[in-house]
């Protein structure tokens, strides 16, 4: 089932949590919302799920409008950053608390309910905890025991608000390609919330990028990782080298670049920035091609195959290089010495008053 | 005792011994002074002249009139405060609503007034020439010195005691739970039982039963509102007062030993309910 925002708004107090954001989520899609705290990406989730009111715009399920229908009327699945598992209740009770609850008409008989917890259990590989209480289980364990509860009502959409948050590196990262399987079998339209850029890039289909209550970039992971639509999203996903300056008659003059801009072509100075990852950096013994700047190697750590580059431009600004290990024993270079960078690709944003996040 | 004071946990404390008797020495000693020898003298006293004497005080018409008006009173208090605690304790912790905060210093209104106060209070209202008091003789109702005056009393005084309790436990548990059940599809209804209760059973226990020791001692605001008729409106804290002042102490103090042994009870209901309580935080972290 898809769904959809319009021109959702919602304020707590004098905070605008979420401004005016429209987006669609195809049906059996996996959507990440990422940004950094305080971005109004749990609020949209919130909104989505019916716990919260928008103060203005609608929501859509499959092009119904659900913006007044009740949370419980919605047919959603909504996993808890801290779980919110009933404490005094077993594995088995949590997971069938959904169906327990329903009016007797559409309950379903006490065997059927069993069948389905056993096998929602079994899905999520906790069958055999099944008569533990959620505070003997681990985190990784909670948060799949609120998966399950989640979908043994038959959501039509299921909603997971920072699921990985609480959880260590090593099972966040087992826990994620698990939930990535799960949805390539069952296909269910789901938006998760994450702070995360490297969760959101590796297990969803496409990413909201969000920035002070606004979705700044809508798309897939790469196109938002290779072609940031603002400054903002440049900055959050990932390291990038940032050269300030400003653009006038076609030109761009960036600290240490200078650039042909052919997009602003009038006389007027705007402030601009360049924003280059170090991995589109490159460096040489010699200036041949032109378009770059020299600098000082401060120091290489080799991490694997990669090689990181720091150094530091004349007027002593911290530059990033990642090179391949192979070019960096080609080049044969030793702190202390000067060579020369030059951006493969440089993305100019004008007027960067919105400094990113980095 | 004092061996088992040397052991490790003490050793690596540091505090030379003397002080550390001498603290311990010094605690016990105010235990003894103002909390068990009051509660030996009551029963000492009571026993003073014999056992028959005893018998025969505790079994008089008017102090088993007494007794089963406390129970009443008590009895009907405690369950109206309970209903009201938990559904204030429940809209102040779950829910955010204007006047939120001016609920929440009301509720502890009882604490900050003097009992005697809130009795004249009564009075003022349906007392004979009261605001209501006209009406409700008129229509043959009968509050003050009577039994509808007596719960009315203990009921203000022990407003307090449930709401007080369960806000910080319903606080502490959060909103998550509640929200979680409400997505998969329970009623309000079905949530405050089958998830909010359960979570709070034991703070909720532990109200009641602070709040049935103030009710079954409560003194000021009874003694107000009751007018003191024997055999019909005197509760047990009552007719203690009333023995006492007739010089009669041993019937005095057999009726206070009724009530000593219904704090004691109370006392052990309250230790039993902590350790289960305390028992099942343990388990849960």
């Amino acid at each position: 089932m898809s769904i959809e925002v319009r021109n959702v708004t919602k304020q707590f107090g004098d905070f605008v949590a979420v401004r005016d954001v429209s987006l669609r989520v195809p049906s059996g899609e996996l959507v990440a919302l990422l940004g950094p705290s305080g971005s109004g990406k749990t609020s949209l989730l919130r909104i989505i799920a019916g716990l919260e009111r928008p103060d203005a715009g609608q929501v859509f399920f499959e092009d119904q409008d659900a913006t007044h229908s009740d949370v419980r009327r919605r047919g959603v699945g909504f996993v808890f950053q801290h779980y919110a598992l009933f404490r005094h209740m077993s594995v088995f009770e949590n997971v069938a608390f959904g169906l327990r609850v329903r009016p007797r008409a559409t309950r379903p008989s006490k065997a059927d309910i069993k069948q389905r917890v056993m096998n929602l259990l079994e899905l999520v590989q906790l069958d055999w905890l099944a008569h533990r209480r959620p505070s003997e289980l681990s985190g990784g364990q909670r948060q799949r025991v609120a998966l399950a509860r989640a979908l043994a009502v038959e959501p039509k959409v299921l909603l997971l608000d920072e699921p990985f948050g609480s959880l260590d590196a090593k099972v966040r990262q087992e826990l994620r390609r698990w939930l990535r399987r799960l949805h390539d079998d069952i296909r269910l339209t789901s938006v998760f919330v994450t702070h995360d850029q490297e969760e959101a890039l590796e297990v969803a289909d496409r990413v909201v990028v969000m920035n002070q209550g606004r979705v700044e970039q809508f798309g897939t992971p790469q196109e938002v990782f290779d072609h940031p639509a603002t400054s903002f999203v440049m900055g959050f996903l990932g390291s990038v080298n940032i050269f300030h300056g400003r653009v006038q008659g076609g030109h761009a003059s960036l600290g240490p670049l200078e650039i042909e801009y052919p997009d602003h072509p009038h006389d007027e100075a705007l402030p601009a920035a360049g924003y280059s990852r170090p991995h589109e950096l490159e460096v040489r013994r010699s200036e041949n091609a032109g378009g770059g700047f020299w600098a000082t190697v401060r120091h290489a750590s080799i991490t694997g195959a990669l090689v990181k580059l720091d150094m530091a431009t004349d007027d002593d600004r911290p530059v990033q290089v990642d090179t391949t290990r192979e070019q960096y024993e080609k080049l044969r270079a030793t702190p202390g010495e000067r060579l020369y960078v030059r951006p493969r690709q440089v993305r100019i944003f004008v007027e960067p008053d919105k400094a990113p996040a980095e | 005792m004092t061996r088992r004071e040397r052991g490790p946990s003490a050793a690596n404390q540091g505090e030379p011994l003397a002080v550390r008797v001498g603290l311990i020495l010094v605690a016990l000693a105010y235990l003894l002074l103002f909390l068990m020898m009051p509660l030996l003298a009551v029963f000492t006293e009571a026993l003073r002249k014999g056992w028959a004497a005893y018998v025969h005080a505790v079994s008089e018409p008017m102090a088993w009139s007494a007794l089963k008006l406390t129970l009443i009173t008590a009895g009907v208090a405690v369950p109206l405060n309970l209903v009201f605690g938990v559904a204030a304790a429940w809209a102040v912790a779950k829910f955010d609503f204007p006047g939120k905060n001016v609920l929440v210093s009301l509720i502890d209104l009882p604490f900050a007034v003097s009992p005697v106060i809130s009795g004249l209070v009564f009075i003022l209202i349906f007392g004979r020439t009261g605001y209501l008091g006209p009406w409700m003789q008129a229509h043959g109702f009968k509050v003050v010195f009577a039994l509808p005056g007596l719960v009315l009393a203990t009921v203000f005084v022990t407003f307090p005691f449930v709401a007080r309790e369960l806000i910080p436990v319903m606080q502490a548990a959060g909103r998550e739970e509640e929200e979680a059940a409400r997505v998969l599809g329970a009623s309000g209804f079905t949530i405050f039982r089958r998830v909010t209760l359960p979570s709070v059973k034991w703070g909720m226990l532990f109200g009641v039963i602070l709040c049935n020791a103030r009710a079954m001692g409560e003194f000021g605001a009874v003694s107000v509102v009751s007018g003191h008729i024997r055999g019909k409106t005197n509760t047990l804290p009552l007719h203690v007062e009333i023995l006492y002042g007739e010089y009669n102490y041993q019937a005095a103090f057999a009726a206070a030993s009724l009530l000593a042994f219904l704090a004691l009870v109370t006392l052990v209901a309250k230790s039993l309910v902590e350790w289960r309580s305390g028992r099942r935080q343990e388990g849960a972290s």
